[in-house]
């Protein structure tokens, strides 16, 4: 077992491309053998992730486990430095599972023009991209994982995508590679400035909450933080670099789409939660209310954009949009309660978004189009993939008792009350108007609902033989999704539980996580940890450092 | 700790039920847990059941309603006779890390009502105590549901006069509408999906009732609001069904902003929980911010105006018609609408208090209440569909209940969604009864003389009516009395009332009124005069006359529960009498719930009150059973008004008329107004700054940095290039026909020059800084 712990991370990085080594050398006719390959490889690293889930310690959920520390670029003091923790774990779970399902919802059903060798190939390499950006705690090792899933998608999208595919793709590949330079440069900044000593991100944590003014100035934190956001906020997308985001989304194969959501849009997510804010807390502060005006907009223009859609596949583009304005502005508030709702939102947004891109995958597959007004009456053609459709819009829209709620209403209660230095009006305002556009989000949802599945079906696709019930591959696909989304809604601490120490140990030092009164807000300066822990002493809410 | 441990955690576990606290009353989950079952159980092999899974939910809704009445049972024993610890610091069995809520958990003693009385919460928690005490103590079971910010949350059931005496009126009604929907939508096209709904409806609410903490209210208040969107929406086939649906989620959501808002209000002022207890008892010690209180009651306002159909946001309830209508008897006498009367009930003290409640003579609740009470009112004289017409009786009889709570008649306030619970649901179903016969809701063209093809259901309408409207002895009369009392208006029946809520009074008086007669012209045009409709209509079978009988006798009855002090036998201070019984049953004497006093009931105002609804009635009866049955006569047509009555001759009476047939107008307001507008110049300006504005941004952007790529890329190494391309060529060349078409090298060439780019500007930017 403990080879295991030392290597199983290693080995779930790495299998995908020993698959794709093997694949390479197998005659592109031979499907089945490809496909049996694939298959194999994401359910072995599956199989991994199932022991790592009975293996990890929950009680010391907030420290790193199964790492690895092995020496790789000695010049630059880069090292292969991995392992995970309550935060990274759900999300590490999520692409373990996502990336099988789509190998099974491909089964018979690759998009034009076919070719599974290449295609399975691609979804692989993203795989180990996948991977080691969520277990990655070395900054060069973060951004040679995050780099990697660019190409693979990219070719997703430009071959296999629909009729725009060469302008979306590339735009895509430029957009996030332009995010990914600045971020580079703020890595590379960041590693200078704080000595030169580590890529490691607790280390350069240490080195910067060391530092004094002198060596590392506030002003140069806040640039540094601004790189950062800008390489991460494209990936997420946050308003206003999400532009991307539609046409990438509309024009890639289902498997691209269902991919991109479930996990590609959290790497920008969990960078922040991971690298930007732990590394940099006071910058993080500053920059926060600009985040969360941007989470804001970003939830009630995506919504609007929703409604302004007329093909469904770009209207669940933009509801991505507002979804993760959800997940930005709970780290905007940059509390526990905050964050850990963006890690659920992460998760629930992998989970009901990547169903829905499902969905919409295997509507187009039987309608030929998702144009909404040609749609409907999706309930009598196809009763259960209408009812999968009705539950995973219930879902989206953040249906408490559906894992899409966790996500949302925690995030909204956090902005009441913002991490210590943050404006407290400021956050308010911005509980009402993401509050409002949870209406927004449910007229939206249920507009598409009404048009899609209520009502009798077009004369055009009335007697059409093509247009059949929810298929084999589909069910095995989606059981396992739509079964953690209901989960994961009536049982939140499964998620909750696992993320809290992580936020706690990764935020506690200088990050007031008060659950009480105004009082404490104003009260305690930033970073100084025992104002906050007797603070909220005094006020109740945590146990006294005996209780630990 | 592992994974199993992890999950085992996660997922409530049994309760232990200790002490002298009944063991159903420590166990309640299984109530709403049932029908949940069912649920599933329908869903998934209904279709494969003898009788389509009905017989599945109406097994668990029985089971439920036979617990509900045991839990009942076991509370009223419990209510009188509890003499368990009164010190609640008491030992705590709870698990382990349950230590920093040990003492906060539950309850202190105090001192209420200036009767000295000793109470206090407890919970089942609490194995051992001390002295006795005789006070009623709610009962608190809860597990853990997940953590955040280091503090465990839990999930659990709080069992007290108000919940237990809502999981009696929600079996009750649920199952009767269970065996009657049988008959009514047998042979339905989705008739498994019916009764799933049903059940998963009944769970809703049952658990909303129980709920311990707010976020559990939550969860289950969007779950009955998701039931009802499934239900009203049931024909969806047709758009006008699934806009119902619809609109009824729609405008609740648009109160639910009000509802999260005012719950993270409370959760954060009341230190950080959830827990109904500890908000309550925080509000009613003082420890909360007087504005936050009050913005909080704002707040959770605005979510009882669309989720228990208060004026301005009752727009959904007459359109949420649209169901079958048993479904619609469920949603208007036990669940859906009365889940916002049930949450102020819940959450009184927020509403005491951020109202000001207590010496006031005005406030938003009581306000909002009676404007709903009239205005709804109004609007039922006007519509055709009889449907329609106890729709709006509902908003009206709803505001009701909101201004009793509004003017801190709170026993009053539940004692009439209980009795208006029975009256309403015999209308409803009395309703469907007859429309199931003539295949129409349209009570002028298709009703009519009714009474001699169904005297059943024409008996039932009859008394529900009668007690709807409010009449000596029925069930409605004691109810509003007692709302009507609990103003302390004009000085009658002032002593020991809340405030001295005058306008409240006149209000509640004329919706009296109002009552009367817009029932006795649904009743006219029902059930007298000729018949108008097609064919021969018959009574009912016995799956839905007997709901109707039973529903009748309640309705008629269940005023007994709650007779003023003073009437029938017995002095005010004995439990064992009538009076007051319902009271004494229902209303909490626990910390956590506020001093309110209770208003004496005065002979004057019964009098006054029964008059004040005689005259409504007696004027309808005049138009219609007098001068329109003799003009019919007269004539030999069936008439249904007067052809040269006030609306046809006076311009004022008819423009009066056309406001209330366009419902106030709110309805083109909200649609097209306020949707329209969001849905179309809105939602397309953004889409049209997104794609003309941000976009084109990106795109010269691109189209630039290709351009000046380009230039440079001609002065750049080519062996850097080259060995990247080179280096790349290996997985290109295996991916397929189609990507050799791409410009892969292209893509290298760009993502070579970026990250030189990347490395410089790091460069510059650390020299700079």
């Amino acid at each position: 077992m403990e080879f295991f712990r030392e290597w199983g991370l290693t080995a779930a990085i790495f299998l995908p491309l020993v698959g794709v080594l093997v694949m390479m050398f197998i005659d592109k006719k031979d499907e089945a053998m490809h496909k049996v390959i694939a298959l194999g490889t994401s359910l072995a690293i599956f199989g991994i992730g199932i022991v790592l889930l009975f293996d990890f310690d929950y009680d010391r959920a907030g420290e790193m486990q199964w790492t690895k520390q092995v020496d790789w670029i000695n010049i630059i003091k880069a090292e292969y430095l991995i392992g995970i923790d309550g935060m990274s774990l759900p999300l590490l779970m999520l692409t373990f599972l996502i990336t099988p399902l789509v190998i099974i919802y491909s089964w018979n059903h690759f998009p034009a023009p076919h070719n599974p060798k290449a295609f399975l190939m691609l979804i692989l390499v993203l795989h180990t991209g996948m991977i080691g950006t969520f277990v990655a705690r070395d900054l060069v090792l973060f951004f040679v994982f995050f780099e990697v899933v660019l190409l693979p998608m990219f070719f997703m999208i430009a071959v296999w995508g629909g009729e725009d595919r060469k302008y979306a793709s590339l735009k895509f590949f430029l957009y996030t590679l332009f995010g990914s330079a600045l971020m580079l440069v703020s890595f590379l900044a960041l590693f200078f400035l704080a000595g030169g000593e580590t890529f490691s991100i607790a280390g350069l944590a240490d080195a910067v909450a060391a530092a004094s003014e002198d060596e590392f100035s506030r002003n140069a934190q806040l640039w540094i933080f601004g790189g950062m956001l800008l390489g991460f906020g494209i990936k997420v997308p946050m308003f206003p670099f999400h532009t991307w985001l539609p046409d990438a989304h509309t024009q890639a194969p289902t498997q691209g789409s269902v991919i991109l959501a479930a996990v590609l849009l959290k790497l920008g997510t969990y960078g922040f939660v991971r690298i930007a804010i732990p590394i940099l807390p006071e910058a993080a502060v500053v920059w926060a209310p600009w985040i969360g005006l941007l989470a804001v907009i970003g939830i009630i223009y995506g919504a609007l954009g929703c409604l302004a859609q007329t093909d469904m596949k770009r209207l669940i583009a933009f509801s991505s949009v507002a979804h993760m304005g959800y997940v930005m502005l709970g780290i905007a508030t940059l509390t526990d309660w905050g964050i850990n709702a963006a890690v659920f939102g992460m998760v629930a947004h992998g989970l009901i978004t990547g169903m829905l891109f499902f969905v919409a995958g295997s509507i187009k597959e039987r309608y030929h189009t998702l144009e909404i007004k040609r749609l409907g009456g999706l309930l009598l053609q196809a009763p259960r993939m209408g009812w999968i459709l009705g539950f995973i819009s219930m879902a989206s829209l953040g249906l408490p008792g559906l894992a899409g709620f966790w996500g949302e209403f925690p995030a909204i209660l956090a902005a009441y009350n913002p991490a210590n230095g943050l404006p407290v009006g400021l956050f308010r305002a911005y509980m009402v108007i993401a509050a409002l556009g949870t209406v927004l989000a449910a007229g939206y949802l249920l507009w598409l609902l009404q048009r899609t599945a209520f009502g009798t079906p077009s004369e055009e696709f009335v007697d059409n033989p093509e247009i059949t019930d929810t298929h084999r591959e589909e069910w095995l696909a989606w059981t396992p999704l739509l079964v953690l989304i209901l989960l994961f809604g009536l049982v939140p601490g499964l998620i909750f539980n696992v993320t809290d120490p992580a936020v706690e140990a990764q935020l506690s030092d200088c990050l007031s996580v008060d659950a009480g009164s105004d009082k404490a807000n104003f009260d305690v300066g930033l970073c100084e940890k025992e104002g906050v822990e007797a603070a909220l002493a005094n006020l109740g809410v945590v146990s006294t450092a005996d209780g630990e | 700790m592992s994974l199993l441990t992890l999950a085992v955690e996660a997922v409530p576990k049994e309760s232990f039920a200790t002490g002298d606290v009944s063991w159903l009353l420590n166990n309640v989950w299984l109530i709403p847990t049932l029908p949940a079952l069912s649920f599933l159980g329908i869903l998934f092999f209904g279709k494969r059941m003898p009788k389509g899974g009905a017989e599945l939910g109406i097994a668990a809704v029985g089971a439920a309603f036979l617990l509900a009445i045991l839990s009942n049972v076991a509370w009223m024993d419990h209510r009188d006779n509890y003499s368990g610890p009164t010190d609640a610091g008491a030992a705590h069995a709870e698990d382990d890390h349950g230590d920093e809520h040990s003492e906060d958990a539950l309850g202190a003693s105090v001192v209420i009502d200036g009767q000295s009385e000793q109470v206090e919460l407890t919970s089942s928690f609490v194995e051992e105590g001390g002295e006795g005490g005789h006070a009623a103590v709610a009962v608190l079971n809860e597990r853990d549901w997940f953590r955040n910010g280091g503090v465990d949350f839990k999930v659990g059931t709080l069992l007290d006069g108000p919940s237990v005496i809502m999981l009696f009126v929600v079996t009750t009604i649920s199952l009767l509408v269970h065996i009657y929907s049988t008959d009514y939508v047998a042979g339905d096209r989705r008739y498994t999906h019916y009764f799933a709904f049903l059940s998963l409806f009944t769970a809703s609410m049952l658990g909303y009732v129980l709920s311990s903490n707010i976020l559990q209210m939550i969860v289950a208040w969007e779950l009955v609001g998701l039931c009802s969107f499934a239900l009203i929406g049931h024909w969806w086939e047709e758009k006008p069904n699934s806009d119902a649906a619809l609109k009824a989620f729609l405008t609740n959501r648009v109160g639910d902003i009000g509802l999260l808002v005012g719950m993270i209000i409370l959760f954060f002022s009341a230190g950080g929980t959830f827990d109904i207890v500890e908000i309550n008892k925080a509000v009613i010690n003082n420890e909360m911010n007087q504005t936050a209180v009050t913005w909080a009651a704002i707040s959770l306002t605005a979510a009882v105006m669309s989720k228990s159909g208060q004026f301005v946001l009752h727009t959904w309830l007459p359109d949420a018609m649209a169901g079958p209508t048993p479904v619609s008897a469920l949603i208007h006498a036990a669940t859906l609408v009365v889940a916002g009367v049930f949450m102020i009930a819940r959450l009184y003290p927020v509403f005491y208090y951020g109202f000001s409640i207590p010496g006031s003579s005005i406030n938003g609740l009581a306000l909002i209440g009676s404007i709903t009470v009239v205005f709804g009112g109004l609007l039922a004289f006007v519509q055709t569909d009889i449907k329609r017409v106890l729709a709006y009786s509902t908003v009206s009889q709803l505001g009701y209940m909101v201004l009793a709570l509004g003017v801190g008649a709170w026993t009053a306030a539940i004692f009439h969604l209980f009795t208006h619970a029975f009256f309403k649901a015999g209308l409803f179903l009395g309703s469907g009864s007859v429309a199931h016969s003539v295949h129409s809701f349209d009570m002028k063209q298709d009703m009519g003389g009714m009474r001699k093809f169904m005297p059943t259901t024409f008996k039932t309408f009859m008394i529900c009516s009668i007690a709807l409207a409010g009449v000596f002895p029925t069930a409605g009369f004691w109810s509003k009395d007692e709302i009507l009392v609990g103003t302390g208006g004009l000085g009658v029946g002032a002593e020991k009332a809340n405030g001295n809520y005058h306008l409240m009074l006149i209000m509640g008086l004329v919706g009296a009124m109002l009552t009367g007669a817009y029932m006795t012209r649904c009743i006219y045009l029902t059930f007298f005069g000729e018949f108008r409709g097609h064919g021969t209509p018959h009574e009912s079978g016995k799956r839905i006359t007997v709901p109707l009988i039973i529903l009748s006798v309640f309705a008629a009855g269940a005023g007994l529960l709650n007779l003023p002090p003073g009437f029938l036998a017995g002095s005010a201070s004995s439990p064992t009498g009538w009076q007051e019984r319902f009271g004494h049953f229902v209303e909490p004497s626990a910390a956590y719930f506020p001093a309110i006093s209770h208003s004496v009931p005065s002979w004057w105002l019964a009098v006054v009150a029964s008059v004040m609804g005689l005259i409504g009635p007696a004027i309808a009866y005049w138009y219609y059973f007098i001068k329109v049955d003799n003009l019919s006569k007269e004539t030999g047509e069936s008439l249904t008004e007067l052809p040269n009555g006030l609306v046809a001759n006076n311009k004022l009476a008819a423009t009066g008329h056309a406001f209330l047939v366009n419902k106030y107008y709110l309805d083109h307001l909200y649609n097209d107004v306020i949707v329209a507008a969001v849905k179309g110049p809105i939602a397309k300006a953004a889409y049209w700054i997104n794609q003309n504005v941000l976009d084109e941004v990106v795109d010269t952007a691109g189209r630039t940095s290709v351009k000046a790529g380009e230039a440079v890329y001609k002065h750049v190494d080519q062996g850097l290039i080259e060995g990247a391309v080179n280096g790349s060529g290996i997985l290109s060349s295996q991916s397929g026909q189609g990507l050799r078409k791409l410009q892969t090298g292209k893509v290298q060439q760009y993502a070579a020059l970026l990250f030189a780019g990347a490395t410089i500007l790091a460069g510059i930017f650390i020299v700079l800084i």
